[in-house]
């Protein structure tokens, strides 16, 4: 597994140079096309001009813009004491050099993602319906699996790979609509018509593709790290039916949320954009949810990176039957409404308190939640009408 | 004139070997003793949350004196253990203690909806975790320098050097390691 993921790195590197050679072409056809023979060089600097202002706005800010888009709120210590223990576990068992930075996302859909182009500087996120939802073992092995992430650089690559095929799409983009706006008045200062249209209709194929391509590329290399941070997780936690039952779980939900952008989608545990139970194609980031199970449940006690691969083998050969259902049926079998009610309200009470809400209790029994910027002294309970004492 | 140059050559490639190999040991060595000290921390950690949990939990359990007394006496025994093996001996008595309460504390409802107890257990809980994973790294990290120094030739020097081999970190027996998975 080790070479796998040395092998990994050199794709990787070659994926990236191919993403850069697409988006030089792509910026050469564009600039011969409006400038002429020589102007080719000029859209390819345009290109290298556009690729490193993105570049410079995703390392720069990328994590706050990120966290902020997907609305995400940093928790401490003592907002979610168990999810910073699971983390600074995985932490630990990973062997990350630093304690990445915890936050919370208000979504019922469960998913996680990590964000951090270095492991000193990483951070992860989950959602509230991530935390209502699954146990602790289940948990672990979905943090398990984003640092996973994180310390196989998928993040540092994922940003680059995105970056250059962010700038193929803007650059396509600014082509064909300006082709659409300038192209009869600059065809008709030529005479070799027939030649500048034949050039004209490859520009126009080739910007129409490139962005596809790239696309493809990118999600390709993604589907191949969602596998290796799978057996990360299993190596860190040692049991790989934690996360395999917390991928059923996650795969379950078919609402998607609305707050997720295209951008953000591979980094999730499980793509949010999917409807349940799709299948593999060239545009999924993630591989089919029922596989990954499948291999975490084939494993074993073998719970080293050659356990996962041994496995991967097994399923990939048709040795393993589909074991989802099973899974399925088995989350449901307990039943445990009263626990669900008390996760559910444990995951919002950690997203009050890192808003910055305060806890009063009134004499009823009931808990009334201050808001940050309540400026009275006393607020009438709404379920006995008793005057309660804000305090503090 | 040419054998000359010749061994001046193979002396100076001697001592750029000897010069790489001395600090690769010790950046191994560095890492081992680091993931140690997470050990460390951990244990320690665990050893300050006990005298809590006892506290928190006598007043629910009068009749579990024996219980109670059997963790305060391995939590004595494991700060006093001196040695990597014998603290390994020390700390699994105390897990095995402390695995023992928890069954028990089965038997008491209303410690169990103790909102202070119930943190102390997720604290207890995740430091066994955080014991079992550090000690999973720190036996990698020694796995990787005992390696290297019992792999020929740094064999040759590493003795003259002043390495030794580090010890594995072990707690006892496959049914110890399963102990710590408390379930919520």
């Amino acid at each position: 597994m080790w070479e796998i993921i040395q092998a990994n790195k050199r794709k990787s590197v070659a994926l990236v140079v191919l993403l850069a050679v697409v988006l030089m072409g792509l910026g050469y056809t564009a600039g011969y096309f409006w400038g002429g023979d020589g102007a080719g060089i000029i859209g390819v600097l345009a290109a290298m001009v556009i690729w490193t202002v993105m570049m410079l706005a995703a390392v720069g800010g990328g994590e706050r813009v990120l966290l902020a888009t997907a609305g995400a709120r940093e928790v401490k210590r003592e907002d979610a004491p168990q999810l910073y223990n699971i983390v600074e576990e995985m932490k630990i068992a990973s062997g990350l050099p630093r304690m990445p930075r915890i936050f919370i996302i208000d979504s019922r859909t469960p998913n996680a993602f990590a964000v951090g182009l270095k492991p000193e500087r990483a951070a992860v996120a989950v959602t509230t319906g991530l935390l209502a939802r699954l146990t602790r073992d289940e948990l672990q092995g979905v943090i398990g699996h984003e640092l996973g992430h994180i310390n196989n650089r998928d993040t540092l690559f994922m940003t680059l790979a995105g970056v250059t095929v962010g700038a193929v799409i803007i650059l396509a983009d600014l082509f064909l609509r300006g082709l659409w706006f300038s192209s009869g008045r600059r065809r008709s200062s030529r005479n070799d018509g027939q030649l500048a249209l034949v050039m004209m209709i490859l520009a126009i194929v080739l910007a129409i593709l490139a962005p596809l391509m790239a696309q493809i590329l990118y999600f390709a290399c993604s589907r191949r790290r969602e596998y290796l941070a799978d057996a990360c997780s299993a190596q860190y936690t040692r049991f790989p039916q934690g996360l395999a039952s917390a991928l059923a779980k996650i795969a379950g939900q078919s609402e998607a949320p609305k707050e997720v952008n295209r951008v953000l989608a591979p980094m999730y545990i499980v793509n949010p954009l999917a409807a349940a139970g799709s299948g593999r194609s060239l545009f999924s980031t993630h591989p089919p949810v029922e596989e990954r199970i499948r291999v975490l449940q084939a494993m074993g006690s073998d719970v080293s990176l050659a356990g996962y691969q041994a496995a991967f083998a097994k399923v990939q050969a048709g040795e393993v039957a589909a074991g989802v259902g099973r899974l399925r049926g088995l989350k449901e079998e307990g039943a445990e409404q009263a626990e669900d009610t008390r996760r559910w309200r444990e995951a919002r009470d950690i997203l009050h308190r890192a808003d910055g809400y305060r806890a009063v209790k009134c004499g009823c029994g009931l808990t009334i939640r201050i808001p940050p910027g309540f400026d009275q002294e006393t607020i009438v309970c709404p379920r006995c009408g008793r005057t309660v004492k804000v305090g503090g | 004139m040419t054998a000359a140059v010749i061994l001046l050559v193979l002396i100076v490639a001697l001592g750029l070997w000897l010069a790489a190999t001395y600090n690769g040991l010790v950046r191994l060595r560095n890492q081992v003793r680091n993931a140690w000290s997470q050990i460390d921390v951990q244990l320690k950690r665990r050893h300050d949350l006990i005298p809590n949990l006892v506290e928190t939990a006598k007043g629910y359990m009068k009749h579990e004196r024996e219980t109670f007394e059997e963790i305060t006496r391995a939590r004595s025994a494991a700060a006093q253990a001196a040695g990597v093996a014998e603290r390994g001996k020390a700390e699994s008595m105390l897990s095995g203690a402390l695995g023992r309460f928890f069954l028990v504390v089965e038997n008491y409802p209303d410690l169990k909806a103790n909102q202070n107890f119930l943190a102390l257990q997720e604290e207890l809980t995740s430091t066994e975790n955080k014991v079992g994973f550090a000690r999973q790294f720190y036996n990698d990290q020694v796995l990787k320098f005992n390696t290297r120094l019992q792999s020929f030739p740094v064999n040759f020097v590493a003795g003259p050097f002043g390495f030794k081999a580090a010890e594995f970190f072990e707690l006892e027996a496959p049914a110890e390691r399963e102990a710590p998975k408390v379930q919520f």
